[in-house]
């Protein structure tokens, strides 16, 4: 073998009971290269990983590192071996300093009266020149709940650089991040790049991808369905690889006719001085109001506050012409408002609980007999009608909702949300996470509610999803509105423009 | 199910855990077959109907004080009063109906109220409790366990000024004769206990108000944004646990004839440990009332079987202890499978 990758994993089948997770998979990573992992959700991405990652072994197949056969037992034996990970969702210690954070488990130490005890003023030179190298401005000592995501990924990969990997490997390292942050994060790849370190990218932004990887390798079902350089790819032959179907058009064709004004907002100011301020807008019946800008706007902050999760200090809110108020979502449900959050996990799913009992928890009362008896013929059939509808792919509606894919889940939830007949719906960044396929199968869904006279307010920090799906984008920028702009004459430089104007 | 899936999309995790999930949920039927026939055979007077009718009015009052815990612990707190819950309502009950003639009367010149006067009072102090547990866990935020550790110690108080640290004995024979007598064979107590189980099994399964309390245990965030009202519905998880505990109070006086202020003691414990062994997961939102009776029976047949095989005091808390362990260890295992 020669030494022009500096990885081969090669022909990996791994198998669970009743699903063949990895068919035959060999890939191929060279030194100083970005190498991009793209498929659907449950393509094998993530079991492929592992089995790198020494969290799986491999029914077959094996993993060559640096000219030779490796086996890793656990996930410190890649990391020993040069093979770092930088997870989808980030857990550091939130309450320790940076420093502590990358060199958990291995404290430089030094004997005081003989005793071995952690030397923090190692550490903290350690940590400096690490971050110095990658241009990464944050203090070793700062408390990592301090940190925003984008900073505390930096950290990440400053430790990832710390163990010395030669392999990197990032799972949607941009989920969460603006597209300033995006760009920082491309800054550190190009420069890991350049110190000979090869990194394993998984992503759903093909435009990204597009960006930044040297070759790309398509997973579809368990299996490889090629590997190209970047340069013989483009963002339709991608897609077409990976769903293995013609996809025409990222965004379901819609025509709207945004009827009278439904809601009002005035004046809207959060009791946080930091958070949004003197926000005023209004919703037309049918019309996708989209709402942009830099993480950290508070367009989350906003639309919570407006469904009684966060207080405000002032400001009106109409619908139909009537001031309401809403202090608990119990209220906005009333109104006839509902808001799929932003992080499906922690404020969106119950992961033990069924889907049945997932998609009924909004909608109980209206299945009740004696206004306390759950009627389970009623509320039964509306679920499976509701799975039926939204094409929600589960075993039985009996399944703990935690064994669907993301974009299942995110349906479900639509679900939920649909069963109490709104007219308002919230959608914050309702397509994170979720891959192509269940990302238009969403935008169907949104535009078939348009079309039944549904309101809809959708955060999005996708430029693309934003200008593709709305008709009107309201920009925020450090919690205020920065401007509107037409759906139609929207691009991603006047949106940039808007998000950054107080900035 | 209403799918047009042609990819084999089903996670690997799903059939496994699934059937990890039955074999757990039936090993504690199980467990408890064999602990009933090994000390059965070993020892002939652990099968007479006596001490069968014993362990199971036993059983009835734990029975009830575990169907109160198990709210708690289903919304991912726990209520460290129960024991002492109970001590105070077997007091206070106790105290109203001691017989006419008794030399220690607590009140002299008390008429002859009818039983069911105390038992509802015991009730109405243990609901009282609760929901100021419940006011405490849900609008102050203080954590369940420190918040219920101070009502331990408050009505432990409470118990021994009400007592004055005497025992309550002479209780009239038609309050003793609730617990002792039996209908149609059917102890009392068990046909009480069986009428708690029965409520609380519907109210878990088919109300709304059981649906929230699964859902506030799965995700508490997640039910808040769905627009269940978490904070009241904690409180009502409390009170319906403290009516349950004035209910086990009376109950239990009636059952040994007295009551003291050191009554109770441990028996909450004892209850979140049946539940645990019962499947509920002490992580929240996990838990159904066919194992919380399985986990009480476990508990109760063990206790009765250690003494009947003539298992020393002390080795019987270390046995038991280790059980507790085992239980939640078992416990935790299931929730990483999950993952």
């Amino acid at each position: 073998m020669t030494q022009e990758h500096i990885l081969e994993m090669q022909n990996i089948s791994k198998s669970f009971p009743g699903v063949q997770a990895l068919d035959n998979v060999t890939l191929k990573l060279k030194p100083g290269t970005v190498h991009a992992l793209v498929g659907e959700n449950g393509a094998g991405k993530s079991t492929l990983m592992k089995c790198l990652f020494g969290l799986y072994t491999p029914d077959k197949g094996h993993i060559i590192l640096d000219g030779k056969t490796v086996e890793f037992k656990t996930a410190k034996d890649a990391i020993e071996n040069g093979i770092s990970m930088i997870h989808q969702e980030l857990q550091p210690i939130p309450h320790r300093s940076v420093m502590e954070n990358i060199w958990l488990g291995r404290f430089p130490t030094k004997k005081i009266i003989g005793i071995s005890s952690v030397d923090h003023k190692k550490m903290y030179k350690d940590t400096k020149t690490l971050m110095e190298e990658l241009k990464i401005d944050i203090n070793p000592t700062t408390l990592v709940s301090k940190l925003s995501v984008s900073q505390i990924q930096a950290v990440e990969i400053a430790k990832a650089v710390s163990y010395k990997s030669k392999i990197i490997i990032m799972d949607e390292p941009t989920s969460s991040l603006t597209e300033n942050e995006v760009e920082n994060l491309f800054r550190i790849i190009k420069d890991l790049k350049a110190h000979g370190v090869a990194i394993i990218y998984i992503s759903h932004k093909i435009e990204e991808i597009l960006e930044i990887a040297d070759e790309v390798t398509i997973m579809r079902d368990g299996k490889k369905i090629g590997t190209w350089p970047v340069q013989e790819l483009t963002i339709d032959t991608i897609i077409t690889k990976m769903v293995g179907r013609e996809l025409t058009h990222r965004f379901p064709p819609r025509k709207s006719i945004p009827g009278e004004t439904i809601m009002k907002v005035e004046d809207l100011t959060s009791i946080n001085p930091r958070s949004f301020k003197n926000v005023t807008f209004d919703l037309k019946r049918g019309e996708v109001l989209g709402i942009g800008g830099l993480v950290g706007a508070q367009r989350t902050e906003l639309v919570e506050a407006i469904f009684g999760i966060r207080n405000i200090s002032k400001g009106k809110i109409y619908i139909k012409g009537q001031e309401v108020t809403i202090k608990h979502p119990f209220d906005a449900k009333q109104k006839g408002l509902a808001l799929l959050t932003e992080d499906r996990r922690s404020t969106g799913i119950f992961p033990m609980l069924s889907v049945e009992e997932n998609v009924l928890i909004a909608a109980l009362h209206k299945y009740l007999k004696l206004n306390f008896i759950v009627d389970k013929k009623t509320s039964s059939e509306a679920v499976k009608a509701a799975v039926e509808k939204l094409q929600i792919k589960t075993p039985s509606i009996k399944t703990q909702i935690q064994y669907l894919s993301g974009g299942n889940q995110q349906k479900a939830i639509f679900s939920r949300w649909l069963l109490t007949e709104p007219e308002i719906l919230i959608l914050d960044e309702p397509t994170r996470g979720i891959d192509v396929g269940a990302k238009y199968e969403i935008y169907t869904i949104i535009t078939d509610l348009t079309r039944q006279g549904k309101s809809i307010i959708m955060i999005s920090s996708e430029m693309p999803e934003l200008i593709g799906m709305s008709d009107r984008i309201m920009v925020m920028c450090e919690g205020k509105v920065s401007g509107f702009i037409d759906g139609k004459r929207a691009n991603q430089e006047t949106i940039m423009k808007y998000a950054t104007q107080f900035a | 199910m209403a799918s047009t899936n042609t990819k084999p999309k089903t996670k690997p995790s799903l059939q496994t855990s699934e059937l990890k999930a039955i074999l757990s949920n039936n090993a504690i039927y199980m467990v408890l077959l064999i602990l009933f026939l090994t000390i059965g055979i070993l020892n002939k007077n652990f099968l007479s109907l006596s001490n069968i009718g014993n362990i199971l009015r036993i059983s009835s009052v734990r029975m009830i004080i575990a169907l109160g815990v198990s709210g708690a612990l289903i919304t991912r707190g726990t209520d460290l009063s129960a024991g002492r819950v109970v001590a105070l309502t077997a007091c206070i009950s106790a105290s109203l109906l001691q017989r006419p003639d008794y030399a220690y009367k607590i009140y002299e010149n008390l008429p002859n109220l009818p039983i069911i006067l105390p038992i509802l009072l015991a009730i109405l102090i243990g609901t009282i409790i609760g929901i100021i547990n419940g006011s405490i866990v849900a609008y102050l935020k203080v954590p369940a366990f420190i918040a219920t550790l101070g009502m331990q110690v408050i009505v432990y108080g409470f118990a021994c000024i009400y007592t004055n640290a005497q025992p309550i004995g002479g209780l009239r024979d038609d309050f003793t004769n609730l617990a002792s007598g039996s209908i149609f064979l059917i102890p009392n107590l068990v046909l009480i206990a069986a009428i708690i189980v029965a409520v609380i099994w519907f109210m878990y399964n088919h109300t709304q108000f059981g649906k929230y309390i699964y859902a506030i245990g799965g995700n508490p965030s997640a039910a808040e944004v769905s627009g269940v009202k978490v904070e009241p519905t904690l409180v009502k998880v409390y009170a319906l646990a403290g009516g349950l505990y004035g209910l086990a109070g009376a109950l239990l006086a009636a059952r040994t004839g007295g009551a003291t202020n050191n009554y109770g003691l441990m028996y909450e414990l004892d209850a979140i440990a049946a539940c645990t062994i019962g499947g509920v997961s002490t992580s929240g939102g996990i838990g159904r009332v066919s194992g919380i009776i399985t986990g009480v029976l476990i508990f109760e047949v063990l206790s009765n079987g250690l003494v009947i095989l003539g298992v020393s005091a002390y080795w019987q808390q270390v046995i038991k202890g280790i059980i507790i362990i085992t239980a939640v260890a078992f416990d935790i295992r299931k929730y990483f499978a999950k993952r």
